[in-house]
């Protein structure tokens, strides 16, 4: 069973949360979750354009008490 | 093809613009863009190992960015090499002028290059310049 990563990149700007969301993903299999906390509207935005574009499966983007929730799994 | 290679060409000392370049190549190089980094003039001293001086901000947000959790550019211009494979070249003659060798510099620049290598390796791309 695949599990749900934490990739806690709160308090951090634009592209700290996408630079430790890639190294999580390196350490992952293909298939697992993984959610990226961010304070950073901009990371927020510009995540799931990442995502996106490298070919991973954007799941969905919460936002909650100025954190945002960034789901996606891995998909090569 | 040729579009989605990026040459950055960092030239400036300022906190602001070496910030940029770092975020282009690393942002650039983890997108699976093929990125190169030639570093010259104000900028190369700061890869100068045991260099912990900070770079002099241009403006307001520089001066802001400090105050921030904002990655470092270094670290970010280190993760762009690790993480996506880019290749940070230090300009000969700005060694030259400085008169640092090779192993004066952080481990994960490339071996000097002049600017007629940079040169081609950068015609069949983009070109960033700061």
């Amino acid at each position: 069973m695949s599990e749900k990563k934490i990739v806690d990149g709160r308090g951090s700007f634009c592209p700290g949360p996408l630079m430790e969301l890639i190294v999580a993903l390196k350490s992952s299999q293909v298939g697992d979750e993984l959610e990226v906390l961010s304070t950073d509207k901009g990371s927020a935005d510009d995540i799931p354009e990442w995502i996106n574009k490298v070919g991973h499966e954007y799941i969905s983007t919460t936002e909650a008490e100025g954190v945002w929730h960034i789901t996606l799994r891995k998909s090569k | 093809m040729s579009a989605s290679k990026i040459s950055v060409v960092v030239v400036s000392g300022s906190l602001e613009r070496m910030q940029m370049a770092a975020m282009v190549a690393s942002v650039g190089a983890v997108s699976g863009q093929e990125v190169i980094v030639f570093l010259s003039m104000n900028a190369l001293p700061y890869f100068v190992k045991g260099n912990t001086s900070k770079a002099p901000h241009e403006g307001d947000m520089g001066k802001l960015m400090a105050t921030k959790k904002v990655p470092e550019f270094k670290t970010l211009f280190e993760q762009a090499v690790e993480l996506g494979d880019a290749k940070i070249y230090p300009c000969s003659m700005a060694m030259d002028i400085l008169a640092v060798e090779q192993e004066n510099l952080e481990g994960y620049l490339q071996k000097a290059t002049g600017l007629t290598k940079f040169l081609h390796d950068a015609q069949d791309g983009q070109v960033w310049t700061f």
